[in-house]
């Protein structure tokens, strides 16, 4: 049996990472992989497509009613859906209280000792909250977790942003814990040589654009029906797309401590590609009225 | 007659630093400095209330530790809630012996743990609601609590418990005051911060609630602020202030209540003995309200001396008669006091490193004994501070800002002091090297210093210390040379 492999999807919030991890998880399972899901995001929608459900009962809210996270046990929080994926979902307070972070490291901690990696799954994938804010959503990427990074991302400009920045904070685990990054995921928003700039940006960082995920309403159409396209349409042609994903991701050898690019790079390079105008330096810090006594006098 | 010369000092200086890092040596020596008692600043000569350096043993603590243990904790009607993880209410429980009349757990509660015990789900998912139910709790328990503090951990600032939003509805809920310290430990770089930030909260909840409200006022109302009761201090204190004829309304914080504190605006003088962890609020008080206060020592009769006098100019005649008839009526006794001790301690030097205010306020004592102070130091003074301790100590006499385990261990063995004067992590050091040692946090469990009575426990328990024959054993029998015959003795031999 193959060894375990651990791998992480960050991204910019709303990307589609949740989505994007799920159809992904669910082509492997369908070509036979083992897998389990750990959703690390307070959110709880990790899972949803893979369990038909709203929201899975998460390790944090089912340890808040039980007393502590010492009184759960591995089968309270961990449910089976598609293909035999195992979800659990780390949980959290709601937005502007408490600390989500410390819910992500407690929910992991929970799950090694109460040993839920075991010996037949295949893969696990950590499916982590838009933006590395604090240590907590850093914990999926520290020594011994996910050795493997995917960033989601698209030719937008702030997503680009993300993902250069996902890979400062990968800069710092790699050193200390081992992680690398495997490649950038493009889940197209049908922007201008969305591809091309992609793949320029994997370039400048080290690594490369490991599938183009083309934009397809099935998506949509499987996502309220709770369900991944693979289970949804197994015919559909974007099903094909998460197909070849996952075999990409099986046959992956190209890990790698990235090279994240400077501000000024990636402004250059949003700019060659047309996605960003040139600044004018000429009309920083004047008002409207500077700016109509300027043109007037011109 | 300082311990070294002015030029015997600076090269001790030198010699203690030379251990450092570069960088850690240019830090330490601004801290560092040789009094001159003409200097008008300290500001040129020493810096303070910096950030301690990484690696160093520093003795300080922590802004919880200046807001619970010092300011709101003696307060013995408000119940302080210790917000966060159970460690900082149970380690600060009543260690700080701030003595107080009542009956703990029905209408006092300094001695008592109040936390809310924070488990990994409070981190995760807030602490609010839990704070909530614990005041609830609190008010069903302990009815005859007068108001609640809120004092903050370090977690609770990390992950923003709305502890204002809980304490205000509190507050309405029990129609009595509910006070929100932002006093997280990782605040500031000492204990010191924490007093500050506990003053506003009693500036900004407590100090006006009975603004406008009727009060018998006479002439001679005063309070004592920045005297915590330790052994006994402010009842010592106390007396001296009565019998003179003035009338103490409050004292804060030291065996003090809710009710004192918000009836101190109706004071004519507020008296400050701790001025680093109360002229935060003396000052507001004579921004907001007019009223003067005035610094004063009650260590050993020169200073009472000159302190009641002092405090009496602010009155009229009658006090100030008051305060030379206490001044008579406690001199013999104080007289009597020193020709017992004196003898016993005359020239003797002494090394104190203590919080923010007795270094400088002892010196005054130990000199009534005929005992010097050559070096001194705070943990979390400011230069405010060391501007008045550069007028009490002598010329080139040694004083040291948060000074390091290394540093004050090298200085007492080139100083080689009779005494030292300093807190329970130094203590057990300096027993271990020899050195007389009192606790002057918490007076060794003895006390109290302050006053006329506190001045003959001091005295007693400065002999005791120095001239207990303990310290002409320190060497163990088995270290000591051998006797003549016992070098015959052939077992000896043969080892």
């Amino acid at each position: 049996m193959a060894k375990l492999r651990q791998a992480a999807i960050y991204g910019k919030g709303g990307i589609g990472k949740s989505t994007t991890t799920q159809n992904l998880v669910a082509a492997l399972a369908e070509s036979g992989k083992k897998v389990m899901i750990v959703g690390c995001d307070p959110k709880a929608d990790s899972t949803r497509l893979i369990l038909h459900a709203k929201a899975q009962n998460s390790v944090m809210e089912l340890a808040a009613e039980a007393g502590s996270v010492e009184d759960l046990e591995l089968e309270d929080v961990l449910s089976v859906g598609y293909g035999g994926i195992k979800c659990v979902e780390s949980g959290g307070p709601e937005p502007g209280v408490g600390c989500a972070g410390r819910g992500v490291i407690t929910a992991i901690n929970f799950l090694e000792e109460e040993g839920a990696y075991t010996d037949d799954l295949d893969f696990v994938f950590y499916d982590v909250l838009g933006d590395v804010v604090c240590g907590g959503f850093a914990m999926p990427i520290r020594e011994n977790k996910a050795q493997e990074i995917y960033i989601v991302c698209s030719g937008e400009m702030m997503a680009m942003y993300a993902a250069n920045n996902i890979g400062k904070g990968i800069v710092k685990y790699a050193n200390s814990g081992g992680v690398r990054l495997a490649g950038l995921i493009c889940n197209s928003r049908n922007t201008d040589r969305e591809d091309e700039l992609i793949m320029e940006l994997a370039r400048r960082m080290g690594t490369t654009m490991i599938h183009f995920i083309p934009r397809d309403n099935v998506v949509q159409h499987a996502e309220i029906r709770r369900m991944t396209v693979i289970e949804y349409d197994p015919t559909a042609k974007q099903a094909d797309e998460y197909r070849a994903l996952a075999n990409k991701i099986v046959n992956n050898k190209n890990f790698v401590i990235p090279t994240p690019v400077t501000m000024d790079e990636l402004e250059e390079l949003l700019m060659a590609f047309g996605i960003m105008e040139a600044e004018d330096t000429s009309i920083i810090g004047k008002t409207a009225a500077e700016l109509a006594a300027e043109a007037a006098a011109a | 007659m300082a311990a070294l010369t002015r030029e015997e000092t600076e090269a001790l200086i030198q010699e203690v630093l030379e251990v450092y890092p570069e960088k850690a040596k240019k830090d330490r020596a601004k801290h560092l400095m040789i009094n001159d008692k003409e200097l008008e600043s300290s500001k040129k000569c020493i810096t303070s209330n910096r950030k301690s350096l990484p690696g160093v043993m520093t003795m300080r603590g922590c802004a919880y530790a200046g807001s619970k243990g010092v300011v709101w904790g003696p307060i013995k009607d408000v119940i302080s809630i210790s917000h966060g993880p159970i460690g900082c209410g149970q380690y600060s429980r009543a260690g700080r012996r701030n003595y107080y009349v009542g009956t703990t757990g029905i209408d006092s509660f300094c001695e008592m743990n109040f936390t809310s015990d924070f488990q990994e789900k409070d981190i995760v998912f807030g602490g609010d609601k839990k704070l909530a139910k614990l005041i609830n709790e609190i008010e069903g328990l302990f009815p005859l609590n007068k108001g609640i503090s809120i004092q903050s951990e370090c977690p609770v600032g990390l992950i923003g418990d709305d502890i204002e939003a809980v304490a205000k509805k509190a507050a309405k809920e029990l129609n009595k005051p509910v006070v929100p310290v932002r006093c997280e430990g990782f605040r500031g770089v000492s204990q010191s911060l924490g007093h500050h930030i506990a003053n506003d909260s009693v500036r900004d909840w407590i100090i006006s609630n009975r603004d406008g409200q009727a009060f018998e006022k006479t002439p001679y109302d005063v309070a004592i602020l920045g005297d915590y009761n330790v052994g006994g201090d402010a009842w010592a204190s106390r007396v001296l202030l009565e019998e003179m004829g003035l009338r103490v309304v409050a004292q804060w914080s030291g065996d003090g209540t809710l009710a004192e504190m918000e009836n101190t605006p109706f004071v004519k003088l507020n008296l400050l003995h701790c001025y680093r962890s109360m002229n935060y609020i003396s000052r507001h008080m004579e921004e907001k309200y007019g009223i003067p206060w005035l610094e004063y020592n009650f260590f050993g009769p020169t200073k009472i001396k000159e302190s009641l006098r002092k405090i009496a100019s602010y009155f009229d005649d009658s006090i100030k008669e008051g305060a030379e008839r206490v001044i008579a009526k406690y001199t013999p006794m104080m007289e009597a006091v020193i020709a017992k001790y004196k003898p016993r301690l005359q020239g003797k030097k002494v090394m104190l490193y203590v919080g923010g205010l007795r270094p400088r306020h002892v010196v005054g004592a130990y000199e009534d004994l005929g005992m010097e102070v050559v070096g001194a130091g705070y943990e979390f003074a400011h230069n405010d501070d060391y501007d008045r301790t550069i007028k009490e100590m002598g010329d080139a006499t040694l004083i040291y800002d948060d000074v390091t385990g290394y540093e004050f261990e090298e200085f007492v063995k080139a100083m080689k002091p009779d005494l030292i004067g300093s807190g329970i992590k130094e203590k057990y050091v300096f027993h271990k090297m020899g050195v007389p040692f009192r606790q002057l946090h918490s007076w060794d469990y003895s006390g109290p210093y302050h006053g006329c009575d506190g001045f003959a426990v001091f005295a007693k328990d400065m002999d005791l210390t120095l001239n207990n024959p303990c310290w002409n054993m320190m060497q163990p029998p088995w270290q000591e040379k051998p006797a003549k015959s016992l070098l015959k003795d052939p077992l000896l031999k043969a080892a």
